[in-house]
């Protein structure tokens, strides 16, 4: 039997994280998978924890607010300490499709790799964001193409699956800010093996996203920096 | 130099000594934060009462215009300090995502033992 987490980090989710969760409950991955829900709270000033703690997951409610990465990070130590074989990231806000999640687990246990990315890019498919981001998409895989010389077509993509031997390393260590390209680099720096499926994503259902327009410029900066003086740092 | 900016000088350098100790005393500033405020507050008392010194110290080092010698060794020493702090930041940082981290599984934990008790 597989066991799954499937770590939804939300703040401010009040409208999309029912559906959210209940799509997540009503996906049958197959026989000897196990799949439970782990919302990450990550201090909504909203209703996000009392809708949440009527649903059927895991609560995980954070005291203040952590940011992103900090929040999935926790949901990371949840899985690690209760000895789930794969976590797997899902978006509160919608994006990612609880259909698809499937894809994701299969891949990552029939192609025995440590990290799986759902990328909209390898068929591109479905909802492929607006033209600037796609642009900051392209420049982040040229970027860690240079460096690492893998080819990542969406290292944005917060839809992803780990197993045991990534997740001791993430529960360990983890970027608070923008923490999904950032990652990479420290997977590949691991020597973990990374793989893309193609996945279909959708409009945010509710909720913003976490990178505004104003913040897009300093996103690109703190993105970008960090990728490079994690390639420089040692283990 | 004439004796008004020197007892202004003074006096300010005092008080602002004062200002920090007080702030030490009520439990507001770290001891370990207060010493760059302190040496430094001290160095500007001793340059308020000794004219010369400015002047004697900027030959021996070579440098021809005084204030030169306050903006650099300032400027760098506020540098220094700046890093130090944003050092400071950082860690606290780290620390408290730790700390809500366990915080959270923590409760989590908690409330299933309480729910488990419940349901015996």
């Amino acid at each position: 039997m597989v066991k799954v987490a499937v770590i939804v980090p939300a703040y401010n989710e009040e409208k999309a994280i029912a559906g959210v969760v209940n799509g997540i409950n009503a996906i049958a991955p197959g026989t000897d998978i196990h799949i439970d829900v782990i919302v990450i709270n990550d201090c909504s000033l909203d209703q996000t924890a009392l809708i949440t703690s009527k649903l059927k997951c895991t609560l995980l409610d954070l005291p203040v607010n952590l940011g992103i990465g900090g929040a999935v990070q926790t949901g990371f130590i949840f899985a690690f300490e209760n000895n789930y074989d794969y976590a797997m990231q899902v978006d509160g806000d919608g994006q990612h499709p609880p259909a698809e999640i499937p894809k994701l687990i299969h891949a990552i246990i029939e192609k025995n790799l440590d990290v799986v990315i759902g990328s909209r890019f390898l068929e591109n498919k479905g909802f492929l964001s607006t033209f600037s981001r796609r642009m900051g998409i392209l420049f982040f895989k040229l970027l860690i193409q240079m460096l690492c010389g893998i080819r990542i077509t969406d290292a944005t993509s917060g839809f992803r699956i780990i197993n045991k031997k990534a997740l001791s390393l993430v529960s360990e260590q983890y970027p608070d800010e923008y923490p999904e390209p950032e990652s990479i680099i420290l997977f590949w720096k691991h020597n973990l093996k990374i793989g893309e499926v193609p996945v279909q994503m959708r409009e945010r259902q509710g909720g913003q996203s976490s990178i505004t327009a104003f913040k897009s410029l300093y996103y690109m900066i703190k993105v970008s920096l960090a990728i490079f003086f994690k390639y420089l740092k040692s283990k | 130099m004439p004796i008004k900016i020197q007892i202004i000088s003074i006096a300010m350098s005092v008080s602002f000594l004062i200002y920090i100790g007080r702030l030490i005393v009520k439990g507001k500033l770290r001891e370990e934060y207060a010493i760059f405020w302190i040496i430094s507050t001290l160095v500007l008392i001793v340059f308020s009462f000794w004219r010369n010194g400015l002047d004697i110290i900027s030959k021996m080092l070579g440098v021809y215009f005084a204030p030169n010698l306050v903006f650099t060794v300032a400027i760098f020493g506020i540098f220094i300090y700046l890093i130090q702090l944003s050092l400071v930041v950082s860690k606290l940082h780290d620390k408290n995502k730790k700390l809500s981290q366990d915080i959270a599984l923590l409760k989590n934990k908690l409330e299933k033992e309480l729910k488990e008790k419940i349901n015996e």
